[in-house]
């Protein structure tokens, strides 16, 4: 076959594949943005008020109940995982330990990563069966901070192994110990460690299967650690299982809402790796 | 040569590659050489003998890879530095290290400098600005950024990074400046100022610069050291290093017959 052909062929199939891929984020975001827009500009006060006891019978109320218990449980258990990832990403530095067990470690953490998050979900029950305890919003967190740890590590240790040997080299020639030597690389990597952060806290957002056995799942308001709380994504699957229109139409709703919120996590990555760069980039102003 | 107008003294260093794979190499094979004090020094040889790694010896800076092994003794005036008593970090504060290129910390040209002297503790404001202001003019840089102290490092040119670099060096007070073939990176007119640079700080610190070009060895040096294969096959002080080499090999490799690896 003449070269160019050959050429003009995978072009046409790269076009393909990502008009293929751009037309279904476009479905996928359009449908529930449309859906979900009209049935909060019919009704705003879904968002903001708590369910009634029958809610998911078709009852009165809305969906904040889900939102609070996303954003009470996203936002702790991305902190803990935050910190718990930085020192593992540091500790998986050459500084500390061997080449060879940290990329041991680092097939690890990979397949942590790959693991279903109804795995995570189902090992955090059995710890609450074990204990005698039920679903809570503590719990959920825990279970939540498992699931994104093995992600924010992975992309602070990619962060942390991208900054060159000379900003390193440099600290150290200067007296500096390992761990102000670790702090400096770290400033160098942190548009990477920011949208690490970012990425595990979108993973969390958006996972329904650890939750939906830990946190209780409940109709109720977040009221504290030790008491049910519902997420986004658990009431989406709850809400969608419904037998009652009504209630099927709110999950567009809480779709909206979650689409809404991911695409700012996004947003806000984007513009705080930007803002970071202009130290490492000679081209950033 | 009198022993105490010797900065740096390399006794028996031997320095190994280990992987795992691969065979052991021995990459320095009993380095014994003095450096004298103030005077600029020039570790010449062909690429790949040895000369980067003698170079970071000298401050410790082996300890962070795990696949060198290091024996041997190496003293800064009195002082072994291979003492595993020592803080190494304490050590590495009295040794200055240029690199081939600029690696300017992710800060703004005030910060980068004044980031050695934090480390060492002094944080007033007053004197660090002093510090700053003061290396910065030794580098011939102060004119050129004081208006923009506060501006990342990166967006300074090549040729002023590798200045900011030296003078970054200078502020936590070295004794010995290892300088790694700064101006390799570099243009012309850039290298120019930092080889008069080089010269004037002579005057005050212990000076070892790595080159592989003969002409700027020639040009700079005070005393010369030929690396081949691992070996120090000469050593003297520039001008009869030159003039009269004894050996034939660095005759060969002055006058270009010698190839490389």
């Amino acid at each position: 076959m003449n070269k160019y052909i050959k050429e003009s062929i995978f072009k046409v199939l790269m076009v393909i594949s990502v008009f293929i891929v751009m037309a279904y984020i476009v479905i996928i975001i359009g449908i529930n943005v449309v859906k979900g827009g009209i049935v909060i500009i019919n009704n705003p006060s879904v968002v903001f008020t708590a369910p009634g006891p029958k809610y998911l019978l078709g009852g009165e109320g809305g969906i904040l109940h889900a939102i609070l218990g996303s954003v009470f449980m996203v936002i702790p258990s991305t902190c803990i995982a935050c910190v718990v990832s930085y020192l593992i990403a540091l500790f998986l530095q050459v500084d500390y330990i061997k080449n060879n067990f940290s990329n041991k470690l680092r097939v690890v953490f990979d397949v942590l990563w790959g693991i279903p998050s109804i795995l995570y979900g189902i090992f955090i029950l059995n710890i609450l069966i074990v204990t005698n305890r039920r679903g809570s919003l503590g719990a959920g967190i825990i279970t939540l901070a498992l699931l994104q740890m093995p992600v924010i590590v992975r992309y602070m240790d990619e962060a942390l192994n991208s900054v060159p040997n000379g900003i390193r080299e440099s600290a150290y020639s200067l007296g500096a110990t390992r761990l102000e030597t670790a702090f400096t690389t770290t400033k160098y990597a942190l548009p990477g460690i920011i949208a690490g952060a970012l990425i595990g806290m979108g993973r969390a957002m958006g996972d329904a299967a650890s939750v939906i056995f830990t946190s209780g799942a409940g109709n109720s308001m977040p009221k504290g650690l030790s008491k049910s709380a519902s997420s986004l994504p658990v009431l989406i699957f709850q809400q969608a299982n419904s037998f009652y229109p009504s209630v099927r139409e709110h999950a567009y709703a809480a779709s909206f809402v979650l689409i809404v919120i991911v695409i700012i996590l996004n947003t806000v990555s984007r513009i705080s790796s930007k803002h970071f760069q202009k130290y490492t980039s000679g081209s950033g102003k | 040569m009198l022993n105490k107008d010797m900065e740096i003294r390399i006794r028996d260093l031997n320095i190994y590659s280990m992987y795992k794979n691969k065979k052991n190499s021995h990459i320095l094979k009993n380095i014994n050489l003095d450096i004298p004090k103030n005077r600029l020094t020039s570790i010449i040889g062909p690429s790949g003998c040895g000369k980067t790694t003698l170079l970071k010896s000298i401050n410790r800076l082996h300890d962070i890879q795990e696949n060198i092994k290091v024996e041997g003794h190496v003293f800064i005036g009195d002082e072994d530095i291979y003492n595993p008593r020592r803080q190494v970090n304490e050590i590495r504060k009295m040794v200055g290290l240029i690199a081939q290129r600029p690696y300017p910390l992710p800060a703004n040209i005030y910060d980068n400098i004044a980031f050695g002297p934090r480390l060492h503790g002094k944080r007033k404001k007053s004197e660090l600005d002093d510090i700053v202001e003061n290396c910065l003019k030794r580098t011939y840089l102060w004119e050129e950024v004081k208006d923009r102290l506060k501006e990342p490092a990166v967006a300074l040119s090549i040729g002023q990074q590798q200045r900011l670099c030296i003078a970054r060096a200078l502020a936590v007070e070295p004794e010995v400046l290892l300088c790694d073939e700064i101006t390799s990176a570099l243009d012309p007119i850039s290298s120019e100022k930092i080889e008069s640079l080089l010269l004037t700080l002579r005057q005050d610190y212990t000076i070892v610069m790595v080159s592989h070009v003969l002409r700027q060895a020639r040009r700079l040096s005070d005393y010369v050291v030929f690396l081949y294969f691992g070996e120090v096959v000469e050593t003297g002080y520039a001008k009869e290093f030159f003039e009269s080499p004894k050996d034939q090999r660095t005759k060969n490799y002055i006058s270009g017959i010698m190839p490389g690896l």
